[in-house]
């Protein structure tokens, strides 16, 4: 029978598949109108300083140019902060484009040409002459942290550093084994594959389509509305395509501002898409300083645990990560002291990528466990083992459910883990040195408040609508695979409507919850179906259920039936007919329990494994096996959920070993910012990944489930290299990335 | 000559076959063929990523050879064959390695996509990659940040594996 089929669990190709493969998914700058114009942004050359002139007339003159936009002309938008705060804002003061003659931060937009055609904008905003007081520049981490301070507002209570306890300090002095160790890691930047770029449709009536790249259609929507003074019906932001983000979508762009800003100006539509140079000054995974003061006792379990790191920020606003807290709660100890301090620089302002915070802890604290591991003369596995907790000790709480010594066992027993030699550089195999790393991973299994509605039809055909974003995800797919499961049809008679701020409210695509919460928002919309066909059905003569309540209901072959005898039921088609509708709608809403938080959080966990070979006379490091063991919660579908978590090991890769925005301290600016010398990992850089899931299901952490898949990947690849690059060289290596001319250096004679 | 009075200067006319149909097109001498393909054509499934050939989100087959549409200047191209991912397959008439991107999820975001499908067609053709090795090594001029990399070798791997299978088959025959 058609039902038997399982849509959750199963390994559906997604529904959008056929759309990405043949080029039919259109992205954010693939709208087109008749008369559309394009503008193109100039940037500052400085990184600190103010506008001393600006000379714009060879570039109004140039054939095509429609208009120049700079501080001295910009049309007049919000004035109040409050107005340019986006739904994930930052404590501080936004940035406002073309605001006044300073520049805050290399690559800040100082002009923007609106023209007939790409290349006559692009080609303008080469002949506007700019002259700069410029300032110095403060680009440099392990400078600027000498005037490092703790941010006077925090961005969220769980980035404020929990309370000390026992005595850190004490415990230290009297353990045995310890180590004293900084971890410095340079900036990165997420290089989504697509440009950023908004479409904006002036549409006839004068209200405004804006075909947007963001993580969140409602809040490009909302903070279009506030700064430009429009009312929320007369806009319309789409992001039904997203070519990537990992973070960097989810405020609002200049590009959004733009583009807005001239459709406005000019009545005409605008489309404004981004150079990847221009990508690089937008936001980035801040430049981080960690220390580590971890202690054990003879045993090999935890005696102190100190954490403090420096985090580099903007000159407006204060960025702030969940950095320490993870090294407080992810093994057991009582003798804990976490601290956070900012430090200002005249950077653009950071912003969250693919695991903000956990990617960057990790990093360090699973590198200096793996330090501690060899002062006890402990496996690197044991050592994890032994200091196993199994509830949260920073705020005292339960986890609803964690099978992390789970992903342990089974991830060491398909990578071989027993067979590994302890001794650093005994493993070697010809020329190469071969090593082998592990890492935990720890991330918040996070539910948000979240809508959907979901419509039913007589045929059996489903539509579910929400705000929700698909950044590649597998959005649409795992929620039509939901709403089939829930009203007992095959996925593909199920439509996903998402990426458009007219549906339903959902928050930002980000912190792996949007599986969680969209998708136990249909559930609930479906259940409201099943209840409103009962109660219709319980209206009609001769109907089969009696009193029975909505649970003991399910709907097989197109009928609501009874679950335990489905002989005895009535066709959809039949009970809507019998009403005169057409179709069935269920609006479901859900929200964090707030009762339930008192005593209990949830996270997802990954046990990471990791072989490296390093050429002993070249240096070259290559991630020959990875094994990734991860406890995420129910799969709704392993085959994107399996792709998620390769995505995360890919950008792991890039953390340990090759990513670094390399600032050219003196000017301030960014040398690399291009994808030929910026090196995300490539097609040969990535050998066979195997990823494991330990399934299970968590109805405490989300109605559906599920925990979530986003973050969970990447968390502790760069350490699992790092301790894999010591185990092959003898050589402990504390500044990231690892790139080939580090390991050059550290290779044994 | 400076470039507002190279603006004012008449286009060039070119003759382009795209994906089988014939344009004759008059261009600005400046123009690429990715700017064109998005742009004025409206064929939108090949991408920009980098604008510098460093990506290979825009590759395309000119005269089935994949090359970065970013640094290929449209006028130069008058006489070619140009074929893109609209030109592989549709939705509903998938080419086969279309058919085993879907089927090894070898993407996420799907923006690079087109290009290393249109970069995956060319290397079958080619006849150089025979191993996954250098599979691997014969796509990395096509970046994908999602990092689907190892589906897209299964889904290059599998097509390469049916090709093999379909001409031993004719061989025996």
């Amino acid at each position: 029978m058609l039902n038997e089929k399982p849509v959750f669990g199963f390994p559906l190709p997604r529904i959008d598949g056929p759309l990405k493969v043949t080029g039919t998914a259109p992205y954010a700058a693939e709208y087109h109108a008749p008369g559309m114009l394009f503008g193109y942004a100039a940037q500052a050359t400085i990184a600190s300083g103010r506008i001393a002139s600006i000379d714009t007339a060879e570039a109004e003159a140039y054939p095509g140019v429609a208009k120049v936009y700079t501080h001295k002309n910009r049309p007049s938008v919000a004035w109040r902060d409050k107005k340019w705060k986006d739904e994930v804002a930052l404590p501080g003061h936004p940035f406002r484009p073309l605001e006044n003659d300073r520049i805050l931060f290399g690559g800040q937009p100082v002009a923007l040409v609106v023209a007939e055609s790409f290349e006559a904008a692009r080609d303008a905003a080469e002949l506007i002459r700019i002259e700069y007081h410029p300032d110095e520049p403060h680009t440099d981490i392990t400078v600027e942290r000498a005037k490092s301070y703790v941010p006077p507002e925090a961005r969220k209570d769980s980035m404020v550093p929990t309370d000390p306890r026992g005595d850190a300090e004490g415990a230290y002095e009297a353990a045995p084994f310890k180590i004293d160790v900084e971890y410095l890691q340079q900036g990165e930047h997420h290089n989504p594959m697509e440009l950023f770029a908004s479409t904006a449709i002036r549409n006839e009536d004068g209200t405004l389509t804006v075909y947007d790249k963001t993580q969140g259609s409602q809040n490009s929507h909302d903070y279009v509305c506030n700064v430009f003074g429009l009312k929320p019906e007369n806009v319309r932001v789409v992001n039904a395509y997203v070519g990537g983000a990992f973070g960097s979508g989810l405020r609002p762009k200049h590009q959004l501002f733009f583009a807005v800003m001239a459709s406005l100006d000019l009545k005409r539509s605008v489309k404004v898409e981004m150079s990847r140079s221009e990508m690089f000054y937008l936001t980035w995974r801040p430049a981080t300083i960690q220390r580590m003061q971890f202690a054990a006792n003879a045993d090999g379990t935890l005696a102190s645990v100190r954490h403090h790191a420096i985090q580099a920020t903007s000159l407006r606003e204060d960025y702030q990560e969940n950095v320490v807290n993870w090294s407080g709660l992810t093994y057991k100890c009582d003798n804990v002291k976490l601290s956070y301090e900012l430090a200002k620089t005249t950077m653009s302002t950071p912003g969250d990528m693919r695991a903000p915070g956990a990617a960057t802890a990790f990093l360090a604290l699973e590198s200096a466990m793996d330090e501690l591991a060899y002062e006890v003369g402990m496996d690197p596995l044991e050592f994890r083992g032994k200091n196993f907790v199994s509830y949260d000790q920073n705020d005292d709480l339960q986890i609803t459910s964690k099978e992390l010594d789970t992903c342990y066992r089974v991830g060491a027993e398909r990578f071989g883990w027993d067979k590994r030699s302890h001794e650093p550089g005994s493993m070697r195999d010809g020329n190469d040195l071969i090593g082998w790393g592990v890492a935990t991973g720890v991330w918040e299994a996070t539910l948000t408040q979240a809508e959907a509605k979901v419509r039913l039809f007589p045929d059996g055909k489903i539509t579910v609508m929400a705000a929700a974003s698909d950044i590649g995800t597998g959005t649409y797919t795992i929620l039509a695979q939901v709403a089939a499961q829930e009203l007992g049809q095959p996925a593909d008679r199920v439509s996903v409507l998402i990426g458009d701020s007219t549906l339903p409210k959902t928050s930002v695509e980000g912190g792996s919850w949007t599986a969680a919460s969209s998708g136990s928002a249909v559930q609930a919309g479906c259940m409201e179906i099943r209840k409103t066909l009962l109660s219709l059905a319980q209206k009609m003569d001769n109907h089969p259920f009696g009193n029975a309540p909505v649970e003991e209901l399910a709907i097989r072959d197109n009928r609501l039936v009874l679950d335990r005898n489905d002989q005895m039921g009535l066709s959809i088609a039949d009970i809507l007919g019998h009403h005169g509708m057409s179709s069935v709608e269920g609006h479901g809403k859900v929200a964090p329990d707030q009762e339930q938080a008192k005593k209990y959080t949830s996270f997802t966990h990954g046990a990471v494994f990791v072989e490296v070979r390093i050429d002993a006379e070249l240096g070259v490091p290559r991630v020959t096996r990875v094994v990734s063991a991860i406890d995420a919660g129910r799969i709704i579908n392993p085959k994107t959920a399996r792709s998620q978590i390769l995505g995360g090991v890919v950008m792991g890769l890039g953390m340990a070993l090759h990513e670094e925005g390399m600032i050219d301290h003196r000017t301030g600016r960014i040398m690399n910012h291009n994808l030929a010398e910026y090196h995300v990992p490539a097609h040969a850089d990535v050998h066979d990944i195997d990823v494991i899931f330990i399934e299970e299901e968590d109805k405490m952490a989300s109605p559906i489930g599920v925990k979530g898949l986003g973050e969970i990947g990447i968390i502790g690849v760069g350490a699992a290299v790092a301790n894999a690059i010591f185990h092959a060289t003898g050589t402990r290596h504390r500044h990231f990335p690892i790139t080939i001319d580090k390991i050059m250096e550290g290779l044994p004679q | 000559m400076d470039i507002a009075t190279a603006h004012a200067q008449p286009k060039t006319r070119v003759a382009l076959t795209i994906n089988g149909h014939r344009h004759d097109l008059e261009i600005h001498p400046w123009v690429t063929l990715l700017d064109l393909l998005r742009g004025p054509m409206q064929l939108n499934g090949t991408k920009k990523g980098c604008d510098h050939g460093q990506c290979g989100a825009c590759t395309v087959l000119i005269d089935g050879e994949r090359i970065n549409s970013c640094l290929k200047l449209a006028v130069t191209l008058d006489g070619t064959n140009v074929t893109t991912i609209e030109g592989l397959g549709t939705p509903d008439e998938m080419h086969p390695v279309q058919k085993a991107f879907v089927e090894h999820d070898a993407y996420q975001c799907g923006y690079c996509t087109p290009g290393q499908i249109c970069s995956a067609v060319a290397l079958l053709r080619e006849g150089y990659a025979r191993s996954r090795e250098e599979i691997r090594e014969m796509m990395s001029g096509n970046l994908c940040r999602c990092g689907a990399y190892t589906n897209i070798a299964d889904a290059i791997q599998d097509v390469m594996e049916q090709e093999v299978k379909v001409g031993m088959r004719e061989a025996a025959e």
